[in-house]
């Protein structure tokens, strides 16, 4: 516990376990896009997966068992995510009282000014996502079990297409600044890691923007029905 | 050429300080630090305070003078100390806004001069190795890799002008701090205090008003010696199995 605290208690400890909790939702956004692209196999393939969802495990576990589980490790990880953040921006506003009159921008590349803003834009979203598709409190005409008709019927008003291809640009952004970083902040920067990790995170954020947004632009050009 | 000069006047550590506009007439054979010169004597021949800014060396290698010029450290050239700009970048009518490095870890003394004693105190936590003193031991007598030689001379290159923490938008010092354990941690005299020293270093580093490393990168793209953020990977690494070893 002492060397769980000794970690944390440095801004650099505090950043491992940012680049670890940000691992698991890149390894989530990208199972969570994997599981949506169903959609494009139809009505009962789509409402058999997400039913599977809740059925996983069964019978070792119970009905809707492992999914709890697996929705209280993300909130506990972003939990850790977010008051990590939180601290580490805290030092940092803190560490330059006066600011610049002029100041050039000499960082690699755009993203990493997103981080922050990016962030909480993300978990915003993250909210408005769960009341859209999840428990259908925000959404104009929810049935519960029918996940292929909410999806298909939840992106079917301009404003919310909008508001999910923000909410992409915004993922793209903190996704392609936080995987290369999470191997910088862990200290792998071998001669080869270094070489593949920005392409490899251009690719991966790329992609997930890319396949995510498909879906409300297959609705709304009339491919899914 | 005639130039317009906003520059950063402050009293003292204490003092609200504001800019000051200047007008001079500079030659492009002048290096910036010259020119301020020039403005100084008019300056004091006019009975006022002239402008106070560290410098040394006046040739790229002592890490004393530092300022932001139009927003950028050192000035717009790359690999340039601040004392090796010279005028003839500029053009007649130019605006050059002159500001000190501003963190509150380098708390400003007056005008462009900075307090960079943090610094020191984090190379007194760990920035050395112990050994005893005696005659010059043989050369060459701990073999040293090639690779290792090189990388570690390049986070020696690190003159401690206080540049990195200028540019980053944290005001953090994380490329100082690990440049300066980088260069000992490579090598072997380095090696029995390393885990150690990574520990010692970060923790006064943390007790300094500096900021977190984001990764932005404004660092090494702000480094007169271009001191690349491959040192802030090792220092991560390093601390990560100081922590392991110390249980």
């Amino acid at each position: 516990m002492r060397r769980v605290y000794s970690l944390y208690s440095t801004s650099v400890g505090k950043k491992y376990t940012m680049a670890v909790s940000g691992a698991i939702f890149v390894l989530f956004v990208i199972v969570h896009m994997f599981g949506n692209l169903k959609v494009y196999l139809g009505p009962e393939a789509f409402n058999h997966y997400a039913e599977g969802l809740r059925e996983f495990g069964e019978p070792f576990l119970g009905y809707e068992w492992f999914l709890w589980v697996f929705r209280a490790g993300l909130v506990a990880f972003l939990l850790i995510h977010t008051v990590a953040a939180w601290q580490t921006s805290r030092q940092s506003w803190a560490a330059r009282g006066q600011k610049y009159k002029k100041q050039e921008k000499l960082v690699f590349h755009y993203a990493s000014r997103t981080m922050r803003w990016g962030g909480v834009a993300l978990l915003l979203f993250v909210v408005y996502h769960i009341l859209h598709l999840t428990t259908g409190t925000l959404h104009p005409d929810f049935v519960p079990g029918d996940a292929y008709h909410n999806f298909v019927t939840g992106f079917r008003s301009v404003p919310v297409v909008a508001a999910y291809t923000l909410a992409m640009i915004a993922l793209g952004l903190h996704l392609y600044h936080g995987i290369w970083s999470a191997f910088q902040t862990m200290g792998l920067d071998g001669p080869r890691t270094k070489r593949w990790r920005m392409p490899m995170a251009l690719a991966v954020s790329l992609i997930v923007v890319l396949v995510n947004l498909s879906f409300p632009v297959a609705v709304y050009t009339g491919i899914l029905q | 050429m005639k130039l317009k000069l906003h520059v950063w006047r402050q009293a003292g550590p204490s003092e609200r300080g504001r800019f000051v506009t200047y007008d001079t007439d500079a030659s492009e054979h002048m290096s910036f630090l010259e020119m301020l010169d020039v403005v100084n004597e008019e300056l004091e021949s006019n009975g006022e305070e002239p402008i106070v800014f560290d410098s040394d060396c006046r040739e790229g290698i002592c890490g004393t003078c530092g300022m932001v010029i139009n927003g950028r450290p050192h000035g717009p050239w790359k690999r340039t100390t601040v004392c090796q700009l010279h005028m003839r970048e500029y053009g007649d009518g130019d605006e050059i806004w002159v500001e000190p490095w501003r963190a509150d870890g380098f708390p400003v003394q007056r005008d462009l001069m900075v307090d960079r004693s943090a610094f020191d105190r984090i190379v007194a936590a760990g920035g050395y190795i112990s050994v005893r003193t005696g005659s010059a031991p043989d050369a060459n007598a701990i073999a040293v890799e090639q690779v290792d030689a090189e990388k570690s001379m390049d986070a020696a290159s690190c003159i401690g002008c206080g540049a990195c923490v200028a540019a980053c938008p944290n005001a953090s010092a994380m490329l100082f701090t690990s440049a300066k354990a980088a260069h000992l941690n490579l090598l072997p005299q380095g090696q029995p205090e390393r885990y150690g020293r990574v520990l010692d270093m970060i923790l006064t580093m943390e007790a300094e008003q500096f900021g977190t490393c984001t990764n932005h990168g404004a660092c090494e793209n702000a480094c007169p010696k271009e001191i690349k953020i491959d040192v802030i990977a090792m220092l991560n690494r390093d601390y990560m199995k100081a922590l392991l070893k110390a249980s």
